[in-house]
């Protein structure tokens, strides 16, 4: 449990914090969860991001945002990591950092796309790809608040061998109550699969979505094009823009 | 300098038009807090609003009207990534501004959609800043701010903002939309000025 208040704002000054891997997931062929140890880490909200910085021996250093994938655990804070193919940070952190290596990282950044586990309204959640990351956060903070909030999640992957978090999704559309997923797979299904491979389409999202009347807050994640068509596609079928928060990154994001 | 993370080389090499922390891409991301708002233009129009509230209104062929400048310039997100030697086509604030009577320090942008972000008035003027409605020969897409975004390249991007319908002419402050929930009031990327309090 997250010991420390929650903020829904950043702190007004942003430390850089070392961070300590403690160990790692691999979640799919190219995506590894690491699980960093933050001495001081302040507490955040699903949804929010931090910054990594990392710093070569010649001093040469730059900087990612990645999204938190899990309620902090005390310290313990969760980074899901998708393998960019040429990135410059993305490969170091997924295949050559090592348990008790040290990265810098600060945060929690973030002030919009987030969730409360106060709120009790209804939320759709779409992801598209690594779009996962931060709904998983707040799938996971909803189970772990105890929440009734009705959500439903539609995430969408080219193959089932694609799938981040796929057995914990599993126990949670069987354990979690009124939580409902969706897995929409776009090129290839898993056999006897309902519904055949192909892009997130305006019928799925009308169907495994909720009306808009239920006025849900739609929070929508993952590559630029997928958010673009999925966000226009909600406003399309009557939701009001306001209530669709949307995070988006490109190819090069990594 | 940082602590150094073991093993970890760099792929790319320095540029001096680079800020500190950002990489340089050769794609557009496309970052915005909801939906891309679309606007017909025959419903488009501009307004600047002077703090006396009087205001000053341009329609999408009035301002197709002005004369056009090609800048190109170099543009850096706040999430790190770089574009050099963007070229974009659209009407000076310097012009838009000539007629307008204020003695006002701050300006709040508003967009379609009901982005916001602010910035000082003498940001937006002596060839600083632009309504852009073109980028690299075409017309602005919409996921990028289309018909038209303000452009002011010497901030972090996102106080160019997108899908832009005016400028309220203010003697206060007021923090937009990304900058009341703890970005950097300002946004100066050689000063790596992202978050409140850097």
């Amino acid at each position: 449990m997250a010991r420390t208040a929650l903020p829904g704002r950043l702190s007004p000054r942003l430390e850089w914090r070392v961070a300590t891997l403690a160990d790692f997931v691999d979640e799919t062929a190219t995506a590894r969860t690491l699980l960093l140890d933050v001495p001081g880490w302040p507490g955040h909200l699903p949804g929010q991001h931090v910054d990594v910085r990392l710093t070569d021996e010649d001093g040469y250093s730059t900087q990612r945002s990645y999204s938190l994938a899990a309620p902090a655990d005390g310290e313990r804070v969760e980074l899901t990591i998708q393998r960019v193919e040429d990135g410059e940070v993305s490969p170091y952190l997924a295949d050559t950092l090592a348990v008790g290596d040290p990265i810098e990282l600060r945060g929690p950044v973030g002030g919009w796309f987030l969730w409360h586990p106060s709120r009790t309204a209804p939320v759709l959640l779409v992801g598209g790809g690594s779009g996962i990351v931060p709904l998983m956060a707040m799938v996971r903070a909803r189970r772990q608040a105890r929440s009734r909030a009705p959500f439903r999640l539609i995430y969408s992957v080219r193959t089932p061998m694609d799938l981040i978090y796929a057995s914990e999704l599993r126990r949670s559309a069987r354990d979690d109550g009124g939580l409902d997923i969706t897995t929409v797979y776009t090129r290839s299904a898993p056999e006897a699969w309902p519904r055949p491979p192909g892009r997130l389409g305006l019928d799925d999202i009308e169907r495994f979505g909720w009306p808009p009347q239920f006025e849900p807050t739609c929070f929508v994640c993952g590559p630029t094009g997928f958010v673009e068509h999925v966000a226009t596609t909600l406003v399309h079928l009557g939701h009001d823009p306001r209530r669709i928060r949307t995070e988006r990154f490109g190819p090069t994001g990594g | 300098m940082g602590i150094v993370s073991p093993g970890f080389r760099r792929k790319r090499r320095d540029d001096v038009r680079l800020p500190p922390g950002q990489y340089l891409t050769e794609d557009f991301p496309v970052l915005s807090a909801g939906p891309t708002p679309y606007v017909p233009l025959d419903r488009w129009e501009f307004t600047i609003t002077s703090e006396t509230g009087q205001s000053y209104q341009w329609s999408w062929d009035e301002l197709q009207e002005l004369p056009a400048e090609e800048p190109t310039v170099d543009i850096h997100c706040v999430t790190k990534w770089s574009k050099l030697e963007t070229t974009w086509r659209g009407v000076s604030l310097d012009l838009l501004m000539e007629e307008v009577e204020t003695t006002a320090d701050f300006a709040l942008v508003h967009c379609y959609g009901g982005y916001t972000t602010n910035l000082p008035l003498e940001d937006l003027l002596d060839g600083k800043a632009w309504v852009a409605y073109e980028f690299e020969g075409d017309e602005l897409a919409p996921q990028h701010g289309g018909p038209a975004r303000l452009l002011v390249p010497h901030l972090y991007f996102w106080k160019s903002a997108k899908w832009v319908r005016g400028i309220q002419l203010q003697e206060f402050d007021e923090p937009g939309f990304w900058e009341s929930v703890g970005y950097h009031n300002y946004g100066d990327p050689w000063r790596e000025q992202r978050y409140q309090g850097d």
